[in-house]
């Protein structure tokens, strides 16, 4: 019996019992769009995360007290703000170095009250982070300089506090102390997790007098081009050493950073996945069951098929194409189904959700291959059995 | 004369049931003449189907030969008797045995489907089989909207389209009242006479028995009587 034949059969005998047929699919329509739907949303967090980073700017390398490794606890600073002066002349840019010393703080302005994160900042953030400031101005070296109390706000905070009134040159309280907005931020989004659309920038110099401390919590430099990064890493690591013999300091550049959170995010998806293909087995099992019922079933009908000159083959493909059929058929269905509700999810919910090409092709060749693997033994069943037992059971 | 349609030598069938052996033929050998029209006659447990069931190639004896149109079946493998059997052995089965939701037509065009025969042959020589035993009119129905009788003759449509040596009908009119089971026995009689097919009847019913030309008494595993004139018996 040719191929095409067998196929034919098979779907009409799937076609005799379509409420079964479609049940047992549904194991596999549910292991298949998990998948997809699963993976999906691990590949959008992955892409948001790293969208974030870069989000930040291009080139930065991040200086940090201690040896940074992700999941351990930030070591006690031992940067000081003239460190910042010492790297930039080290570099030969003092403008390419920022840095940020922050805390939380509750800020009000009259009887609004909101807790923000400060950043103490330098002049040289815009030129480090792409950071731009929507209406007024960035602070300036002379802010610094002076210790002015002056703030730009994030978009978020500043429509907390001010709501649609204009806030350049109002006053808000900071700790107690009051600021002069100068500033408010375009609106950012967020990164790794936080805000950056409620943070406050004042001067760093006005931070460490108004947190009380005199340290500075970190330093972002920018190298000019993408082939200067890890040269001016080394470079900086150097310098600190030298300045700091028995002190121990981090470099970490963005792509550092994106690797890491990248592998964080891909083993994520990978669980998920994982977690999403237990119940496709789970199907696997039923459409097994399933055609064990059914060879049993039928036994009768095989046995006339192979009275009339159905070979042992015959009756095993036409069984097997039977199991792959719901499978594939199930994992189509699967398929649009996820994709219909990643986009859902993606459209309608916090969640970001992004089709990789390679899962629903991955979801579809294993639910085929799932077929294949829990079909062969009622196949096989099948196709043993005896023309004569077969027909004698009623 | 040409070569017979089949024959047993020395046949035996040996079952082990729950550990006790049960000798369901005990050395038979008979001869089907090409185009012959024979009944195999015995009460139940004398061991007529097993017979019909090894004639059939559906089943392998314990001891013996069978051979088909000369070829020795009994060293074929599993796919080999499969093939011969669709080429040589059409089957009418005493409860019809047709795939209840499939049309008349398919259900006719069965073995020629496993003869890889194309599908627009295999209908039309489904079709010509169909009109063979009158039921031209009835090819798009399905077995479960034909009478009995109809589906006793749409069996024996798909017996004959794969033009075989020899047809074997188990009790063909055992489910059927006596009219239909006689229109039956005439379907069969007349496609024996007209296409030179040989039939050989299994049946308990010596009313249906005598209308063959030739009548293999079967008791206890042997024949008993072979009356005609082309004895084989031990």
């Amino acid at each position: 019996m040719r191929l095409a034949e067998a196929f034919r059969v098979a779907l009409d005998a799937l076609r005799a019992n379509r409420l079964r047929s479609l049940l047992t699919m549904l194991g596999v329509i549910i292991g298949v769009g998990a998948v997809v739907v699963l993976v999906a949303i691990g590949s959008g967090a992955k892409q948001e995360v790293e969208a974030q980073v870069e989000g930040l700017g291009s080139n930065i390398i991040f200086v940090l007290p201690g040896s940074v490794e992700f999941g351990s606890a930030p070591s006690i600073s031992r940067l000081q703000l003239e460190d910042v002066e010492y790297l930039g002349r080290v570099i030969g840019n003092p403008e390419a170095v920022a840095t940020t010393v922050s805390s939380g703080e509750t800020v009000s302005v009259g009887s609004i009250e909101v807790f923000s994160t400060i950043a103490g900042t330098n002049e040289n953030i815009p030129n480090v982070f792409t950071r731009p400031v929507a209406r007024g101005e960035y602070l300036t070296s002379t802010d610094v300089d002076t210790r002015r109390r002056v703030a730009v706000l994030g978009s978020g905070v500043s429509d907390d506090l001010f709501g649609d009134i204009e806030p350049l040159g109002r006053q808000i309280t900071i700790a107690g102390v009051r600021f002069r907005v100068i500033g408010v931020f375009e609106e950012v989004g967020s990164a790794f997790g936080v805000s950056r659309d409620g943070e406050i920038h004042i001067p760093v110099t006005t931070a460490q007098q108004l947190f009380g401390v005199d340290r500075i919590d970190a330093l972002a430099v920018k190298a000019p081009t993408i082939d200067d990064v890890d040269p001016l890493r080394r470079e900086l690591l150097d310098a600190l050493a030298e300045k700091y013999p028995d002190e121990e300091f981090s470099a970490v550049t963005q792509s550092q950073i994106l690797g890491t959170l990248g592998d964080i995010l891909g083993l994520l998806t990978l669980v998920l996945a994982a977690i999403a293909a237990i119940s496709l087995l789970v199907g696997g099992v039923g459409v097994s069951n399933i055609m064990l019922v059914s060879v049993r079933e039928r036994t009768r009908e095989i046995g006339l098929r192979k009275a009339l000159g159905a070979r042992r083959r015959d009756i095993t493909v036409q069984f097997l194409i039977e199991a792959v059929l719901l499978t594939t058929v199930g994992g189509v269905i699967g398929m649009a189904i996820g994709i219909g509700v990643s986009l859902l999810a993606d459209a309608f919910s916090p969640l970001p959700a992004v089709i990789a090409w390679w899962s629903p092709v991955l979801a579809f060749t294993v639910s085929v291959a799932v077929g294949v693997f829990f079909g062969v033994i009622p196949a096989r069943r099948a196709g043993k059995l005896e023309p004569v037992e077969a027909l004698r059971s009623e | 004369m040409t070569a017979p349609a089949i024959e047993a030598v020395d046949v035996t069938r040996v079952y082990s049931l729950g550990g006790a052996e049960v000798h369901a033929l005990r050395g038979v050998s008979l001869r089907i003449e090409a185009g012959e029209y024979a009944a195999i006659v015995g009460p139940s447990g004398s061991g007529k189907s097993t017979l019909m069931h090894l004639l059939g190639l559906l089943d392998r004896p314990s001891s013996g030969v069978i051979t088909v149109g000369g070829r020795d079946a009994t060293s074929l493998s599993d796919s080999e008797l499969a093939v011969l059997r669709n080429e040589t052995i059409g089957f009418v089965f005493q409860s019809f045995q047709l795939l209840a939701r499939t049309a008349a037509i398919d259900n006719v065009a069965l073995p020629l489907l496993y003869r890889g025969v194309a599908k627009k042959e295999r209908r039309e020589r489904a079709a010509a089989a169909l009109d063979a035993v009158g039921l031209g009119d009835r090819k798009g129905h399905k077995a479960t909207q034909l009478s009995g009788g109809e589906q006793q003759r749409v069996a024996i449509a798909r017996a004959l389209v794969g033009e075989p040596q020899l047809l074997l009908a188990d009790e063909p009119t055992g489910n059927l009242d006596t009219r239909t089971g006689g229109e039956v026995m005439e379907t069969l009689e007349r496609l024996n006479a007209e296409r030179g097919v040989a039939v050989v009847l299994v049946t308990h019913d010596r009313d249906i028995a005598v209308r063959t030309g030739r009548q293999i008494y079967f008791r206890d595993g042997l024949i008993e009587r072979d009356e005609s004139k082309a004895v084989a018996a031990l």
